[in-house]
């Protein structure tokens, strides 16, 4: 009995098993294989479209999804779509509000994350912990030691061995909408005291310790990192006392500023120059009483369960091609003099992003022991249960 | 022989039961035996817990007081605002709506628990902000209306989120009510005002006191419709255990304050049990 209407109807799901075993077994070879079942042709056909199944690049087998823990309104979108387009790993993508919170979920661990971004000061604390690994460079070609300023990522290196490199560095200023609040703003105090008289009801504090506990305390003339019972005490009773007045307590704060229910915030650079460009209005300044610069880093967690697309996606990351394209969308300062050549002028000349010099002056970075001082954790429920 | 059979009928509703056990064991009992040897530890320098035997978190827990009493006066007041909007809503599905139509409407109820609340929550983020419900109002020359972020932004999410909840429970006893009653009830000069009191409430009370406790229950642990329709300004036992467990860390007093919930819940269920149980009870005997 003639099968020729079966000659070339695509192979069956037993055949397709069995050919499979036969490659597995190592008695077909992969050609072979390919040819039999129409795969070869398939691939073929979807190699043509660009970006797909083209993992020639790396050596290592990437898998087919990863997992990044990072900051809200922090990436551009493209970039992941780009980097799977590239390779084929699906990148999931998850926010968090605080440092806090991402050391409270390694800790408790199984996270999935293959990479994740912390901020300078929780990063000796990750070491000491062991909840991150040393990076091999080696794996990373794209990452220039040589044309990083040292200013922002000295604290990926513990101990001479390198465990995070940099994303980009920034601030943490105040955000007002200028069509909404006509008195200056131009420190801590006067972000505290306009909560509570012209911006009543519509300003916003993050839902995060370091921040706004260490403005508050700017605000006082003390340390933004300070852990002293009697100065967290005095930042404390003002706390308490904006409380009332607030909108809301938050570190996701552009839908609010941006639908105009929120009218001032504290805010990072990214954040600051997203909302500015998107609405003029709302201006972003630094407080000339203090408060927080930083930078973030890329860190691999030593759970991670795809190391290998975690570093493939942070190479990805490190490419001054690719890196321009972040920093455009999101707007931060970068680190890397590589990619600062790429920016285009306007960027470059945004005071929001590159502020003078002698704005960063009496910012201070934030020290490892706020991440851990229990005071300071404690501080905060009483504010958010007052 | 008799003891064999006996022997032979033990051995399989145990292994009948086993699934089931073995699930409790894994899922309730080894869970919270981890919370109460945690309840009873300390911080670890870094967060975390720390092995120790201490009563120290138990002793702090004051310090979470305004939590507790919030959680505490929400949850019934929710439950029993849920139940004042749920009640005649299901009174409608099981009496009045017309049989062919019932099963789309109990699906209208139902289809909105098919979506995250989460989604439908930031829904109500939208619409309750300066581009929503304001917007209109502000068409009409009222200005500057705040809703969102608001005791009563809060208060709306419960409602919304948890009245399928308290329908379902109330539409099941009230659908199964004998309708001869109600006759009985007419044809003894009942007017539609007393049948209502006398027949119809008392037989869905079951119902009422399943939804308000199920309600209760839930809103005991609630923490996401404060967190974004409230601003995170108003905190509740949820938010504490989120503030502990992801912000400071300290699972240990975390865990305490789990624990305490736990001990209120199990309070509430037996209260509202013993209620539901003597209602449905006496009217029982009533009818007989």
């Amino acid at each position: 009995m003639t099968k020729w209407y079966r000659e070339n109807a695509p192979i069956t799901a037993d055949k397709l098993a069995d050919e499979l075993m036969r490659l597995k077994r190592g008695s077909v070879s992969r050609r072979h294989f390919l040819g039999v079942t129409g795969l070869g042709l398939a691939t073929a056909v979807l190699a043509r479209q660009p970006g797909l199944f083209n993992s020639t690049a790396y050596a290592e087998d990437l898998g087919t999804q990863m997992s990044i823990a990072t900051w809200p309104n922090y990436h551009d979108p493209a970039t992941f779509e780009a980097f799977t387009a590239a390779t084929g790993v699906a990148v999931e993508v998850n926010v968090f509000g605080s440092n806090e919170e991402m050391l409270a979920k390694l800790q408790a661990g199984g996270t999935g994350w293959d990479l994740f971004v912390p901020t300078n000061y929780t990063i000796s604390t990750y070491v000491k912990l062991g909840l991150i690994d040393e990076l091999d460079l080696s794996k990373l070609p794209n990452y220039d030691a040589s044309t990083e300023n040292a200013r922002f990522t000295s604290e990926g290196i513990v101990d001479g061995k390198t465990y995070a490199v940099p994303k980009n560095w920034g601030t943490t200023g105040i955000a007002v909408n200028s069509d909404k609040i006509k008195a200056p703003v131009a420190s801590w105090k006067d972000f505290f005291e306009v909560a509570m008289t012209e911006a009543d009801g519509r300003a916003m504090v993050h839902d995060y310790q370091l921040t706004t506990i260490g403005n508050a305390l700017v605000s006082l003339g003390f340390s933004f990192n300070s852990v002293k019972p009697e100065e967290l005490a005095k930042a404390e009773e003002l706390l308490i006392k904006v409380k009332p007045h607030l909108y809301a307590i938050n570190s996701d704060y552009q839908p609010a500023m941006r639908a105009t229910d929120a009218w001032m915030t504290m805010c990072w650079t990214n954040d600051g120059a997203q909302l500015n460009r998107d609405m003029p209005d709302i201006k972003f300044v630094l407080g000339k009483d203090g408060g927080e610069i930083w930078s973030d880093f890329y860190a691999i967690p030593k759970s991670a369960a795809n190391k290998p697309a975690g570093y493939a996606l942070l190479d990805y990351l490190m490419a001054p091609e690719n890196a321009v394209k972040e920093h455009i969308a999101n707007g931060a300062p970068t680190t890397d003099s590589r990619v600062m050549k790429l920016l285009p002028a306007d960027v470059t000349s945004n005071k929001i992003v590159y502020p003078d010099e002698a704005a960063l002056t009496p910012l201070e970075f934030g020290a490892a022991v706020t991440l851990t001082d229990p005071g300071r954790a404690e501080l905060m429920a009483r504010f958010k249960s007052a | 022989m008799r003891v064999a059979t006996n022997t032979k009928r033990n051995l399989i509703t145990a292994a009948l039961l086993a699934p089931a056990a073995a699930w409790l064991t894994v899922f309730l009992v080894l869970p919270f035996t981890a919370m109460l040897v945690f309840a009873f530890g300390e911080r670890a320098p870094e967060g975390g817990y720390q092995a120790a035997f201490t009563f120290a978190q138990f002793a702090n827990l004051p310090t979470r007081a305004a939590a507790f009493w919030n959680t505490l006066l929400l949850a019934p007041a929710g439950a029993l605002l849920c139940l004042v909007v749920a009640y005649p809503v299901a009174y409608f599905l099981a009496v009045r709506a017309n049989p062919r139509y019932r099963l789309i409407l109990v699906s209208l109820v139902v289809v909105p628990f098919w979506t995250s609340l989460l989604v439908r929550t930031y829904a109500w983020m939208y619409i309750l902000g300066s581009r929503g419900i304001p917007n209109l109002l502000s068409m009409i020359g009222i200005e500057d209306v705040r809703m969102l972020n608001t005791p009563g932004a809060v208060l709306l999410g419960i409602v919304y989120g948890y009245l399928p909840l308290m329908i379902m429970p109330i539409y099941v006893s009230l659908e199964r009510l004998d309708r001869r009653l109600l006759e009985a009830s007419a044809d003894l000069g009942g007017k539609p005002v007393s049948t209502f009191f006398g027949v119809t409430l008392p037989l869905s009370l079951p119902g009422v006191m399943t939804g308000v406790a199920l309600v209760t229950i839930l809103l005991l642990g609630e923490y996401l419709i404060p967190q974004l329709l409230g601003g995170g300004k108003v905190f509740f036992i949820g938010n504490a255990l989120v503030d502990l467990f992801l912000q400071s860390r300290n699972w240990p007093f975390g865990s305490a304050i789990a624990v305490t919930l736990v001990a209120i819940v199990v309070v509430v269920l037996m209260v509202a049990m013993r209620i539901a149980w003597k209602v449905a009870g006496t009217r029982q005997v009533d009818l007989v």
